[in-house]
């Protein structure tokens, strides 16, 4: 690592953990807001964070060393995948170790090390959770692959900084917006796909998974869950709005970029609360129609992309 | 008129032809010493041993100095064993030797007097070892196909080992059928090679190459295609795989997914980028499209089935799938001029070639472990075996990530390399026609990525995790030590090369370029040309590592050590029973509903009632699937065919008078016609 992905990693991965629940914190105030009542605090989610990273935990007699060994696992791959994430500038601290693919691989190593867990407590919602989420990870799998090779395709690259640097203004990246927009509701676990504010078993997915966790691991899941939600909204906000990210490594480039980028995500995030509030849940099985949606505006975004990009 | 080319220059020397001979010569011995003295079990497989060593060494001493040929003498015309070890022979050599000794040590365990003991178990299997090293080094169209029917016969003999169920044997019925069927074809495609040629050595069709006409070129590719995907199991020729794969001992399943269904795709890779070249592009959209079919079907039936051994083998047509994804995919780029991208793509299959074998055959090893310790491998019975058998779960589940295309193991390195390749095909993609077939091809290897995870999830989840849904499953032992330590050594290797995947992406790009541009760059400088789209699988898994050791570092600094209570899990306040867990085919039972109208599930179920419809004493229940393929395509063609033999069967009147004088006027009409 140069000095340069030094510097840059000292100011992106305490952003990304400081601002992942703050971001969450402020989704859940902006759907208070659109519901008519008075919501926690920002800063809430870390409140919550603390409170469980502090208490005892409760480990299914059933459960081996996968479940204990899980939540970091999971944290792990997603704070990577939060570091090779374009941020605050259009490169990232570890942009030379892996490439747009490489994210997406990094997400199914999270999601495969939740999943196992899942199953090994013996627990009924653990398998329910994982049946559906893993449903939907499969269908989301062909939207989003699509999605980021119709930014990446006209470039013939996957590399992210190469990705970042792109002027998205093309009938191509409007339809790849929308794509990865919907990847990222559902990657997120929202709202119509999943409700994060809930723990009743005919609805949950994502919660069906964690749901036998409590205690300090419970802590370690849900700031991985932030991290994740956070992973996908830079992701978004790197693709198709680079404005403003630093060039550079120079203090006034990193703090317009710093700035821009709070910016950019407060507004994505905005955009999926909003999607939140105005919709209901999908039944489950009416998911795959709008995952598949996703991948049909992936499959055109591609064609024009391409297409676009040869004339 | 044939003429069998004499030696040339490379005349073997003395190291060069026992380099050859040892592994072959070492199977020989294995298979002969299991007739001999049946009573030795174990000595069979200390000789595959020793042959695949041996496999090994020829192999990579082959990658290092380059071709050796050897031609032995023949014993009649036509007949002459002739073998050429380059560097594509050598690479498919050391798959066959890496795999088959791993599987020769857990053999050691497995295959004991009471498991697999019979002295036709030892013979065969080395004699179905050395088959397939022999086809893999042969040289011309008789000693190639003289292996691959000895690797199908000898595969067949161990398919059928428990031959006193009826399912066995219908499996390897259905086996020897598809296996010389496909056969049949490759017989035509070197027919046409020979006849256009004039010479049944690979030499002569390579000097031949250049001078074929477009059509016989097209027609033999079809014919060779057609073959070729009959023993790799390319869907909608795959019938007999998932029947036969689970039928055989799972150290042979280990070797028939691992390896012998790769054979193919060496042969489709000899004879497309040699004999046919120059491939046209369509040729390439014609495998993509198979690849991207049985890739996704693959896997959805491998999701939907709930018998260990019958997942592994449609994962394994899955995993054929996404081989041609590369194979089709190097085609298309290297008849569009994109060489460099071709080679990427030609590479990525090699690799996930190699990869496929390590953690296929890793995963029936361990399949055949379980079924070991607990006599099923329904996984609708099993369960909780991560306690007492943790060698056999933490190496299968090194398999399960690996196959799910899980970083940082090997299977996400080739499947990285095979989305680069796709890539490229998207981004050169000349009109939206074959822009969209290439984003349809990205689309189906991606959902194949996505169900595969969740179908190891399924098989890992329900067999190791969690308690015992039978009384099989709950007093288990650990395999012996021979066995385990075969699955630690495949376990291992897929994480050295997916940690360290240019180990092998080396090797797999020379033979890449040298098949499709020998004087073109070498595979790595295209893979590092700008931009650079880059995955550092060690500085990976460090920067996972280190995150989750300092996240687990720095809250327990802040807020002090691990408290951790045991309890029961949380089952809304009743005590927890096995069939409470998430079986199997519930777990699978999303997909199967999302993909109905392809799967056909049905259900039948009855009850019968005393005392009227209120009091119900037996409930029987039987559900399943319909394929699709069997309905609409067998179906009609074994019909047809049983009716064109029943119309054939009237000039069988049993008459010996008759029959001799059919010989007769067949020799009269061969003499007037060859006068």
């Amino acid at each position: 690592m140069t000095p340069g992905d030094l510097l840059l990693f000292a100011l992106q991965l305490p952003l990304v953990v400081l601002l992942a629940p703050a971001l969450n914190g402020a989704i859940k105030a902006w759907k208070a807001f659109w519901q008519n009542r008075q919501g926690p605090g920002l800063l809430q989610p870390w409140w919550d964070i603390a409170k469980y990273l502090a208490r005892e935990s409760v480990v299914s007699e059933h459960a081996s060393w996968v479940y204990r060994w899980a939540p970091a696992v999971y944290l792990g791959a997603l704070l990577t995948a939060a570091c090779l994430a374009p941020t605050l500038a259009i490169f990232s601290p570890l942009g030379r170790y892996g490439d747009a693919i490489a994210v997406v691989g990094l997400l199914a190593l999270a999601r495969f090390a939740l999943a196992l867990a899942a199953l090994d407590t013996a627990s009924n919602f653990g398998g329910m959770g994982t049946s559906r989420e893993l449903m939907f990870a499969a269908l989301v799998e062909p939207a989003l692959l699509l999605g980021v090779f119709a930014v990446a395709a006209p470039l013939g690259t996957t590399n992210l900084e190469a990705l970042a640097a792109g002027t998205p203004v093309d009938m191509a990246h409007v339809l790849a917006f929308g794509c990865l927009f919907i990847v990222a509701i559902a990657e997120t676990g929202r709202i119509p796909v999943d409700n994060p504010d809930t723990h009743l078993e005919l609805t949950m997915a994502h919660e069906g998974m964690i749901l036998e966790y409590s205690g300090r691991p419970l802590g370690l899941l849900l700031l991985g869950g932030h991290v994740k939600q956070l992973v996908m909204l830079s992701l978004l906000a790197a693709f198709f709005l680079p404005w403003g990210s630093a060039r550079d490594l120079t203090a006034p480039a990193l703090a317009l970029g710093l700035v821009a980028y709070v910016l950019k995500v407060t507004v994505l995030a905005a955009a999926l609360g909003l999607t939140e509030s105005l919709n209901a849940k999908l039944r489950v099985f009416k998911v795959p129609e709008l995952l598949g949606t996703a991948s049909v505006l992936g499959f055109l975004a591609v064609v024009a992309g391409v297409t676009g990009g040869a004339h | 008129m044939m003429v069998l080319h004499p030696p040339d220059e490379e005349a073997p020397l003395e190291l060069d032809a026992s380099i050859v001979l040892a592994p072959l010569g070492l199977y020989l011995l294995g298979a002969l010493s299991g007739v001999v003295f049946p009573s030795l079990t174990r000595v069979p497989y200390g000789f595959a041993l020793a042959g695949s060593l041996s496999a090994i060494a020829a192999g990579l001493w082959a990658l290092a100095n380059g071709p050796v040929r050897l031609d032995l003498p023949s014993v009649a015309p036509y007949a002459a064993l002739n073998f050429r070890l380059d560097a594509l022979s050598a690479y498919f050599l050391l798959i066959i030797g890496v795999l088959a000794s791993a599987v020769s040590v857990y053999s050691f365990g497995y295959a004991d007097a009471r498991h697999y003991g019979g002295r036709a178990v030892g013979t065969a299997y080395c004699a179905f070892v050395g088959a397939m090293a022999g086809l893999v080094l042969a040289d011309g169209v008789f000693s190639f196909l003289v292996f691959w029917e000895l690797m199908s016969l000898a595969s067949f003999v161990l398919v059928v080992h428990e031959h006193k169920e009826a399912e066995v044997r219908r499996a390897g019925f259905i086996y020897l059928a598809m296996t010389h069927a496909g056969a049949g074809f490759l017989v035509a495609g070197f027919m046409l090679l020979a006849g256009a040629s004039g010479s049944l050595l690979f030499d002569g069709f390579r000097t031949a190459a250049g001078d074929l006409s477009p059509l016989l070129r097209d027609g033999a590719f079809l014919l060779f295609l057609v073959g070729f995907s009959a023993k790799a199991g390319v869907i909608p020729l795959h019938v007999w795989l998932p029947r036969a794969h689970p039928a055989a001992p799972s150290h042979v399943s280990a070797l028939m997914s691992g390896v012998m269904i790769k054979t193919a795709i060496y042969g489709l890779i000899r004879v497309s980028t040699e004999f046919l070249a120059p491939m046209p592009a369509w040729w390439g959209w014609v495998i993509l499209a198979l690849g991207a079919v049985s890739a996704v079907l693959g896997v959805i039936y491998a999701l939907m089935d709930h018998d260990l051994k019958r997942l592994l083998a449609y994962c394994s047509v899955e995993n054929i799938g996404v081989i041609l994804l590369g194979v089709g995919a190097s085609m298309v780029l290297s008849a569009n001029g994109a060489r460099g991208a071709a080679v990427l793509a030609l590479s990525a299959a090699l690799f996930h070639t190699l990869n496929h074998a390590l953690f296929k055959g890793l995963l029936f090893l361990g399949a055949g472990a379980v079924h070991r310790a607990t006599g099923t491998r329904d996984m609708e019975k099993l369960g909780g075996l991560i306690h007492a058998m943790p060698w056999t779960a933490a190496t299968f589940l090194v398999g399960s990530a690996a196959i799910s295309a899980i970083p940082p193991f090997n299977g996400f390195a080739s499947e990285w390399m095979t989305l680069q390749a796709l890539l490229q095909v998207v981004a050169g993609g000349d009109g939206p026609p074959a822009i969209a077939a290439g984003a349809v091809a990205t689309a189906a290897l991606a959902l194949t990525g996505g169900l595969a995870a969740f179908c190891f999830i399924k098989a890992f989840g329900v067999t190791f995790l969690g308690v015992a849904r039978s009384a099989a499953a709950e007093h288990v032992r650990e395999a012996p030590a021979a066995m385990t330590a075969a699955m630690a050594g495949l376990a291992l290797a897929c994480a050295v090369l997916g940690l360290f995947p240019t180990l092998a992406v080396q090797t797999t790009g020379a033979i890449a370029a040298a098949a499709l541009a020998p004087t073109f760059l070498a595979a790595t400088e295209v893979i590092t040309a700008a931009p650079v789209s880059s995955y550092v699988p060690t500085g990976m898994l460090a920067a996972v590592a280190a995150f989750a050791v300092l996240a687990l570092l720095v809250v327990r600094l802040i807020f002090g050590p691990v408290r951790e209570r045991v309890s029961a899990p949380w089952v809304c306040g009743v005590l927890l029973e096995p069939r409470m867990q998430y079986s199997a085919s519930a777990l699978a039972k999303p997909v199967r509903i999302i993909f109905q109208g392809l799967l056909r599930p049905y259900r039948i179920s009855e009850r019968r009632h005393t005392h009227g419809a209120y009091f119900v004493t037996e409930v029987h229940y039987e559900g399943g699937l319909r394929p699709v393929y069997e309905a609409y395509l067998y179906r009609p063609v074994v019909s047809s065919l049983v009716r064109l033999a029943s119309r054939v069967r009237r000039v069988q009147s049993g008459s010996l008078r008759l029959y001799l004088s059919y010989i007769f006027a067949t020799l009269v009409v061969v003499l007037l016609l060859t006068r």
